[in-house]
């Protein structure tokens, strides 16, 4: 049990610091360390083009989407590489928030389930951040239940034709393509009729909404599809098994692991380091202690957790369902750690102004920013329900709808 | 970077986990559980035999000289078991403290009694309630004896020998506090069995009445041995108590999969699939601070004091987590005196206070990171 470079990796770290030092856009790493969930804008700056900025020059230098091929885009690293670059990287990494989506599960469903050609066509413009991809799984009708979406597409000659709305669409305002899931046969049993394609968001006939979201500022989107054409060449895998290819997606999610869920300790602790309470600093308090303490081994356990989990990456196994409970912890803690942040400051806790707030209202924004963390990427409940199930191997939930063609299953809950 | 143990360190986990499988049974717990015996002699004289008490010590002393990983690996499978046997005390504590303060000549007689399992030893720290604390510690030395009383001192009443904190100075600093070795059967020594949580881990009162006793380290180092003797044992017990947790988890899950309720297994039902996913979550989390505080235990690295505080805290929550919610998974068969769920119940909830409270160690915790911060 170690934590010592090898020669290879030290030397792969030397270079990656060297280069970061001599490129990385050092104007903005102040803000951006001092930046926390909920807040990552940039002052005098559009934050898209810093972050697009830095990702075609990683890219150009040969240090984008590290563990993709180099004929995709990448640098066929190993996944200790990666974290040793995301160590390097630091703050900077911050910039890559935009590109989680695209890097994360649209690329990895592209290398599957895309022609070569396709490939290479798509995918070294998603590393390098010239274009930006979104996610059109969600809909009104499903989320957690992603297989009851309604969208659909129909053959017409070569072509499909969209018709549906999608929601809760990230980044879809500045996106450029989108995997889409859609329903092609209503008349067999949900998961059944599901297929996979990826689209231009320019493409006549997608109109994108931004919704403004509770915290005020606006991520995510709906998009409605009329009468949209998608050639058949842009399918990704064959009709019918979209919900295979959404599986492919969906676990590639979780090989994102290390890249360092935010749980708002480092700041709490910062924070209860430089605040003044009546009897004096908030960290000799014996009850702030004590909760510190708890978040600390929280968080101190998920860091080491994605350790345990890189190690058994770089022995060539296979990232589990068990590295679900990164994003269950981390997002109910980031939560609570807001709660208590905003406790500490007493009356003035309701203060969200820069200049009025504690800490330029950081932990306010966390706090706004953080149901959507709980929710987004499959809520808690989601996430306890595939450790029950996939990793202790606990009955499935009873599924109703399961076996009844989808145009049969009922809508509404109170009738 | 590699934060996994070997494949080696994991082939001894399964040898240890096999012995003890067969060797200690819930059966041989209860023996103990039902004060039949004050601890398992057959399985001790196993361990024994295994080199499993020695794993740490050196050959020089008598060991198997393997090492603290190694130890770590047999302590998961020891609370795995909920072996009652004074492992803890002895391994953990006495042998810890010989190694870290003790001269050759102690080291020689007693840590190869230790591994050779001819000798129980124990640390005789707390006086009453309260957390370790140099202030606490009334019992005095002089002249080479001690007079004094301790409690609860783990395995008290069938330990060979302990190692005992004793004040020597009175300047109010740290420096006031030395450790000696004191052989419990050479008289002096007024020994009392105390009905405690957890039977199969015994706790006793030690009346020392001008008890002879050799110094272990120098004259007023005991504190700082103290302080690093805590620390290690923090780390190996959190091993102990993420095995407890593990094991509770196994428990509960095996239970929800076989009782039936409304015509389905009572795991099929969310709520308690979702009890069962968190501790999943906490064992998870315990074990990963606790690879972290071996790492820092077996290369005696400057992070040591912040790992072991991280280890046990997190270590004692999910046991203590794991353990309860597996009697509630198992409802009223898991509270009933036949089910071995109160036993882990106990053990969880008597090694979360061993080394001082759970409140105590976050109190450290965080000390350790402001210092840490601060250099
Ligand atoms: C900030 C943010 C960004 C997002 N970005 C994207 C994106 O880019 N692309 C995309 O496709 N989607 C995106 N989503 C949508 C997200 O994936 C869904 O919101 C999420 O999966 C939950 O679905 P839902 O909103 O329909 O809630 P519902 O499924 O209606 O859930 C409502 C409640 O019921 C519970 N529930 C539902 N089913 C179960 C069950 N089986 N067991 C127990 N409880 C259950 C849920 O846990 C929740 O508490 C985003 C969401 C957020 C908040």
């Amino acid at each position: 049990m170690n934590f010592d470079d090898t020669p290879q990796e030290a030397a792969f770290r030397a270079e990656a610091k060297a280069w970061i030092s001599a490129n990385a856009p050092k104007q903005y790493e102040e803000e951006l360390r001092k930046s926390s969930l909920g807040r990552t804008a940039l002052k005098g700056a559009n934050i898209l083009e810093v972050a697009k900025a830095w990702q075609k020059k990683k890219a150009d230098a040969g240090w984008a989407c590290l563990h993709w091929p180099k004929e995709y885009g990448g640098r066929g690293s190993s996944p200790i590489e990666r974290v040793i670059w995301q160590q390097e990287e630091g703050p900077f990494g911050k910039l890559s928030g935009m590109f989680i989506i695209g890097h994360g599960m649209c690329g990895p469903t592209m290398m599957a389930f895309a022609g070569e050609e396709q490939k290479r066509k798509y995918l070294p413009p998603l590393a390098s951040g010239e274009k930006v991809w979104c996610q059109l799984f969600s809909e009104p009708a499903g989320g957690s239940d992603v297989a009851g979406l309604r969208t659909r597409a129909e053959k017409s000659g070569d072509d499909w034709v969209i018709n549906g709305q999608k929601i809760w669409t990230s980044g879809a305002h500045y996106s450029d393509y989108g995997i889409l899931l859609t329903r092609t046969d209503p008349n067999v049993a949900k998961h059944k009729g599901l297929t996979m394609f990826f689209l231009d968001m320019k493409s006549p006939g997608v109109e994108v909404r931004p919704i403004k979201q509770a915290s005020g500022q606006s991520d995510f989107n709906e998009v409605y599809f009329t009468d949209v054409k998608i050639p058949d060449s842009q399918r990704l895998g064959a009709v019918n098994d979209g919900w295979n290819v959404s599986l492919t997606t969906l676990m590639n999610e979780r090989m994102s692991i290390g890249a360092g869920v935010s749980t708002g300790f480092p700041e709490l602790f910062d924070f209860c380091n430089s605040l003044m309470l009546e009897d004096g600093p908030a960290i000799e308090d014996r009850s702030v202690r004590s909760k510190l303490a708890t978040y600390a081994v929280k968080a101190s356990g998920l860091r080491y957790t994605s350790m345990r989990a890189i190690s058994a990456l770089s022995k060539g196994e296979r990232p589990g369902p068990e590295n679900s409970i990164g994003k269950l912890v981390a997002g109910s803690m980031v939560q609570e750690v807001a709660m208590y942040a905003l406790d500490l400051q007493g009356a003035a806790g309701v203060l969200s102004g820069p200049e009025d707030a504690e800490v330029a209202g950081k932990f306010q924004a966390m706090l706004l920013r953080a149901p959507g963390t709980r929710v987004e990427g499959g809520t808690d409940e989601i996430m306890r329900n595939i450790i029950a199930e996939r990793v202790l191997g606990l009955p499935g939930d009873i599924r109703v709808d399961k076996d009844v063609p989808f145009n049969e299953i009922p809508t509404k809950g109170r009738a | 970077m590699n934060f996994d143990f070997s494949d080696e360190q994991k082939q001894m986990r399964d040898e240890a986990r096999k012995f003890l499988a067969e060797k200690c049974p819930p059966k041989a717990v209860r023996e103990v559980l039902d004060g039949k015996a004050p601890y398992d002699k057959a399985l001790w004289k196993g361990l024994a035999e295994m080199g499993f008490l020695g794993v740490a010590i050196p050959e020089a002393f008598g060991g198997a000289g393997a090492g603290h990983l190694e130890l770590c690996v047999i302590a998961e499978e020891m609370g795995r078991a909920n072996a009652p046997v004074p492992f803890s005390s002895t391994v953990y504590l006495a042998a810890e403290a010989l190694l870290l303060a003790g001269s050759d000549a102690q080291k020689q007689k007693w840590l190869s009694k230790i591994a050779s399992g001819e000798a129980i030893g124990t640390l005789a720290l707390f006086e009453g309630k309260g957390n370790p604390s140099p202030k606490a510690i009334k019992l005095q030395a002089s002249g080479g004896t001690l007079t004094g009383m301790k409690k609860p001192v783990p395995d008290g009443a069938i330990a060979d020998f302990a190692v005992v904190a004793a004040r020597t100075g009175s300047t109010g600093r740290d420096s006031d506090i030395s450790l000696f070795l004191v052989d419990l059967k050479a008289g002096g020594v007024e020994v009392k069995s105390l009905t405690n949580v957890d039977p199969t881990r015994g706790q006793a009162e030690l009346t020392f009445k001008n008890a002879k006793a050799e110094p272990l380290g120098a004259a007023g180092d005991g504190w700082s041995i103290l302080t690093q003797v805590l620390d290690r044992a923090a780390v190996l017990l959190a091993f102990e108590q993420v095995g407890g947790s593990d094991r509770a988890l196994e428990m509960g899950r095996d239970y929800a999969l076989d009782r039936i309720a409304f015509g389905r297994p009572i795991g099929s039902f969310q709520a308690v699939k979702h009890i069962l996913a968190d501790m999943y979550v906490s064992a998870t989390l315990a074990r990963s601070n606790c690879y972290y505080g071996a790492w820092a235990l077996s290369t005696n690295a400057s992070e040591l004091p912040e790992a072991a505080a991280a280890a046990r805290i997190s270590a004692t929550q999910a046991f203590q987590h794991c353990s309860k919610n597996n009697i509630q998974v198992h409802g009223g068969m898991g509270f009933t005196w036949e089910f071995d769920c109160h036993m882990y119940y106990r053990r969880a909830n008597t090694t979360a206070l061993t080394l001082g409270s759970l409140s105590y160690w976050e109190d450290q915790l965080i000390d350790r990171m402001r210092k840490k911060n601060a250099a």
